[in-house]
């Protein structure tokens, strides 16, 4: 038929790239497009946890099913992001009966368990409330939804996918009752970001599109005029400056808003809370939500009472039940995923949604949507996504012994390997200096550059791949450092736009959780960029010129020298 | 038994120390307890009196002539115009020759790391040759293994606010530095003892590598790293070396000009016989009643953590200048702001979510954040009634300025530990 691609992708969150990796692996010729960066919708806004299962395994068995079975294989084939901390579900003493019904579900649902005494389970966890009674230990870990998705996005492009991030589709073509593609806008023109170069459209033409929005699935059914009822629920999260505990925390009881607690790196994260929004690009971001996660999961780890929050931030969950359903409360809506394929459902060929569903699953939902694809577009083959390994997650035991080559001394070796896996090699090994950009990540200037290799000049970009500036200054004194190594590679002005950028999403993160150490850590970053590097008033980004002769411009010495 | 004095500064920054110099003009004595290391060493070290109006006009050429128009409350309008430049003229006193910029009452604008300029009234004599009104084509100098100040970047950016003169800039390696992560300190001891690298010392060896860059320049500017102790020395060995002047670039902590001010400020007060504490914390303190409108209400004493203990120290007149968030001066948590060591009464929004603006560098009511004071720098309570009647306080304590924005930092350290140092030692002394 001539089109562009035969598949075109929509969304760069975990499923959209999960699915561009699945069909790129089976050699379709894949094109994905994503409005920001890799993982700027729900992704790269949830708690970074790798469901067990337990969660779902009273009210949801199928979810929770889909989970375990995701879990194992996600420890196989993306190591280099999954964190083994196993998880307890806690109970105060106010759990009662739904103690043995989570037990009980757990088991049918294949989900190991061991149930320990309070006093056991403040032996794995010391930082767990002396009133905890008991609590059942699951296979919950930590994953870092950022590499995960780069490096599925990594893996795409590999295998010969195109994508475009900081590419918003504006329209969906349609020929009659067949979706033929999209016109998108570039917002610097196709290929890496680049800040400042003009921005362009392009029409895209594919065989079978599918819409992997998320949240926005029903706005970007709307341009191909169809309708989808997803229903956007908010999140509230929280992150401490320090790993307060190195064991996922849930509170055992059927629901409910700030009942987990997942150490996330050198950081942990408190969720979380559930309110439908109708718009998920446009919502309240409250602090009773913040105060209530701290309230109420201190409760669990009484240290989080005092703790230092250093971002809070929210996430919305593309929530979706089939027509029919009436749940109220969004705590309610069941968590599975569900393809609508718009042929069937609205006789409109070309099309799929995917909507539903969550991180830890997301590498099933995209062999369902792979599958679909392929039924579609005649194609016979297979997936191979559930056996082979995401780049980063190749080869993990010959690492360690690698990692004295490279210089760098031990704390940040440690870390760097951890974001790296198979890739610190090829990373890391370079001739130049190479030394610590940000310090509270340990991030060097050798996995800064290789960054900006895939990100351009988008410092968020590089920031989700690296880490930097994620830890306690946020960016305060590192956000330069990062800047400075966009240069000379791109020019003053897009160096300048990218650190403004760097600095406004750093800032939209702290601001609601503005007491205490964080504040007084913002009152420094403040103190630094306005009074000692005047970036509020830099005449650069300002109107006019500056009459520098009336200025004092020194003084000559008394022995007639010259100026000093 | 109490340590005893006539006058207790609590907080040994640039306002704190300011304030005990001005009492100590009398013969009384003056004791001044703080922490571990001042603020100042996250200061660049400029003396920087109003750069902008409190609407953000500027960057302003006189300084002094805004000095009247300051909304009530801010900390200058508190102390007036005068004691603003006679707290400056003592400040010339104590640094001498150390600092530049007393010859004119306009601002001088002063290239930053970041490669922005920023309006001050005063700058070390480090800085001096590097402003950005003086029209020599300049080369900036920065370091490969410093990713705090990026040379050709800072260069552009300069280039950017118009300066005029040509400026460029180079990345060099370091001579005697192998690790990649040493601190700007390391660098500028190096410089201090000239290590040698190979049998070269490190400064002609420095020279050596910048030299071949000049390229016509007049002038070279560095990351404020040229010596801690002995910065004099090399900065007159480097520009006899490169046969152009030297000058260098104030920047993120830590900041050298800031510790080689913290020490200067530390000799002057040795100097003029003030006990000088460190190491220690304030954590409390005890006071009689006063009436019901806190008059007479007085502190008796304040209680000093030093070794797990409690010591009481007793004065007749305090000064508080423990800085303000960032220093620890003022204290926030969820349930609000307050003054952590005499719980004094700190204004502030109830709803958190008014503390900041949406813009990282909004107009920020958290940078306002401190206490209000009288005319003679007493705390007042919400009534507006002084909180203790020998308390004053100082520097970055205060609120009702954002001095980031203003870039009034130290001039208000200066001026109002100037104005209420003077206070406690008439009163001490009455």
């Amino acid at each position: 038929m001539g089109r562009d691609t035969e598949v075109l992708v929509i969304g760069g969150g975990s499923t959209g790239c999960g699915v561009a990796r699945d069909l790129a692996r089976r050699g379709l010729a894949v094109t994905l497009v994503e409005r920001g960066n890799l993982t700027h919708g729900t992704t790269g806004r949830m708690h970074g946890l790798l469901h067990s299962g337990g969660r779902y395994a009273v009210a949801d068995r199928t979810s929770a099913r889909e989970c375990i079975a995701e879990n194992r294989i996600l420890r196989e084939i993306a190591g280099h992001c999954v964190e083994e901390t196993g998880g307890l579900f806690v109970d105060r003493g106010d759990a009662g009966g739904y103690f043995e019904e989570k037990l009980a579900g757990c088991r049918d649902a294949g989900i190991p368990t061991t149930v320990l005494s309070g006093r056991e389970a403040r032996e794995r966890e010391p930082a767990l409330a002396a009133d905890v009674e008991r609590a059942i230990a699951v296979p919950d870990a930590a994953i870092d939804p950022f590499r995960l998705c780069v490096a599925n996005a990594r893996d795409a492009t590999a295998h010969g996918a195109r994508i475009e991030t900081w590419t918003e589709v504006v329209d969906v073509l349609r020929e009659g009752e067949e979706v033929i593609g999209v016109e998108v806008r570039h917002e610097s023109g196709p290929g890496s970001r680049v800040h400042g170069r003009s921005g362009s459209l392009e029409r895209i033409t594919a065989e079978y599109v599918v819409n992997a929005t998320g949240p926005w699935a029903g706005q970007l059914a709307a341009m191909a005029d169809l309708e989808v009822g997803v229903r956007p629920s908010k999140g509230a999260m929280a992150i401490t400056n320090v790993r307060e505990v190195d064991t996922v925390v849930n509170a055992c009881r059927p629901k409910g808003d700030a009942d987990i607690l997942v150490p996330h790196e050198t950081t942990a994260i408190l969720g979380t809370t559930d309110v439908e929004v109708d718009d998920p690009d446009d919502y309240p971001e409250e602090g009773w939500e913040i105060d209530l996660l701290i309230e109420e999961l201190s409760k669990l780890v009484p240290a989080l009472a005092d703790a230092r929050i250093i971002r809070s931030f929210w996430g919305v969950r593309p929530l979706y039940e089939p027509p029919g359903r009436g749940t109220e409360d969004p705590t309610d809506v069941t968590r599975q995923f569900f393809l609508l394929d718009h042929a069937d459902r609205d006789g409109v060929d070309g099309m799929a949604t995917i909507v539903g569903g969550k991180l830890t699953t997301y590498r099933l939902m995209a062999e369902r949507i792979a599958d679909h694809v392929c039924a579609e577009l005649g194609v016979d083959t297979s997936a191979s996504t559930a056996e082979e390994p995401l780049p980063g997650s190749e080869e993990p035991a010959a690492l360690e012994a690698e990692m004295d080559r490279f210089g760098l001394r031990s704390p940040v070796a440690r870390r760097s390997r951890q974001r790296l896996g198979s890739r610190s090699r090829e990373v890391l090994d370079v001739d130049d200096p190479n030394p610590v950009v940000c310090e509270c990540e340990a991030v060097t200037r050798a996995e800064l550059r290789d960054a900006i290799e895939d990100a351009g000049s988008d410092l968020n970009a590089v920031r989700i791949r690296t880490r930097a500036s994620m830890g306690n200054c946020q960016g305060g004194f590192c956000a330069r450092g990062m800047a400075a190594e966009l240069h000379p590679r791109y020019d003053e002005p897009t160096v300048r736009a990218a650190l403004d950028e760097l600095l406004e999403e750093r800032w939209r993160g702290q601001r609601h959780a503005l007491w205490g150490m964080g504040l007084s850590q913002a009152a420094l970053n403040y103190a630094l960029g306005a009074a000692t590097m005047n970036r509020d008033g830099d005449p650069a980004a300002a109107d006019g010129s500056i009459e520098f002769d009336d200025f004092d411009a020194g003084q000559r010495r008394p022995d007639g020298g010259g100026r000093q | 038994m109490a340590i005893e004095d006539d006058v207790l500064v609590v907080g040994g920054g640039l306002a704190g120390s300011i304030a005990a110099l001005s009492a100590a003009e009398r013969d009384l004595r003056v004791r001044l307890v703080s922490n571990e290391g001042s603020t100042l060493r996250s200061a660049s070290g400029l003396i920087d009196l109003l750069g902008y109006t409190p609407d953000g006009e500027g960057p302003i050429v006189e300084p002094f002539e805004h000095l009247t128009d300051l909304p009530a409350g801010h900390p200058y309008e508190r102390v007036g115009r005068r004691a603003v430049r006679e707290a400056l003229s003592v400040f010339d006193a104590v640094v001498g020759d150390a600092y530049a910029g007393a010859h004119t009452d306009a601002n001088a604008l002063v290239p930053t790391a970041g490669g922005s300029i920023k309006p001050t009234a005063r700058y070390p004599a480090s800085v001096a040759p590097g402003l950005a009104s003086d029209p020599r084509d300049t080369l900036l100098v920065g370091f490969e293994r410093l990713p705090g100040f990026d040379a050709p970047l800072a260069a552009a950016s300069l280039e950017a606010t118009g300066v005029p003169f040509r400026v460029r800039g180079v990345t060099v390696q370091f001579p005697s530095i192998e690790c990649d992560d040493a601190a700007i300190t390391r660098h500028a001891r190096a410089l201090d003892l000239d290590e040698r690298v190979e049998g070269v010392p490190s400064r002609a060896a420095l020279a050596e590598r910048v030299r071949v860059e000049l390229d016509g320049a007049a002038r070279v500017g560095f990351p404020a790293l040229l010596g801690v102790d002995h910065d004099e020395v090399v900065r007159r060995d480097l520009a006899e070396r490169l046969g152009v002047a030297v000058f260098e670039i104030p920047g993120s902590p830590p900041s050298v000009p800031g510790i080689r001010l913290e020490e200067r400020l530390r000799s002057a007060l040795a100097h003029a016989g003030v006990r000088v504490t460190t190491g220690v914390r304030v954590v409390d303190y005890e006071g009689g009643r006063g009436d019901s409108r806190n008059a007479g209400r007085r502190i008796e004493r304040v209680l000093v953590e030093r070794s797990g203990r409690r010591v009481p120290y007793r004065a007749d007149e305090y000064v508080l200048a423990t800085g303000g968030l960032v220093g620890g001066g003022i204290d926030s948590s969820r349930a609000g702001v307050r003054e952590p060591i005499f719980g004094c009464h700190v204004p502030h929004p109830e709803d958190r979510s008014e503390w900041f603006a949406d813009d990282p560098f909004g107009d920020h009511p958290f940078a306002r954040f401190g206490l209000a004071v009288d005319r003679s720098l007493r705390p007042l309570t919400a009534d507006g009634d002084p909180e203790f009647a020998n308390l004053r306080a100082v520097g970055a304590v205060l609120g009702g300025a954002d001095f980031a924005a203003e870039k009034s930092g130290s001039g208000i350290s200066i001026a109002t530990g100037y104005v209420a140092g003077s206070h406690a030692g008439r009163e001490a002394a009455a």
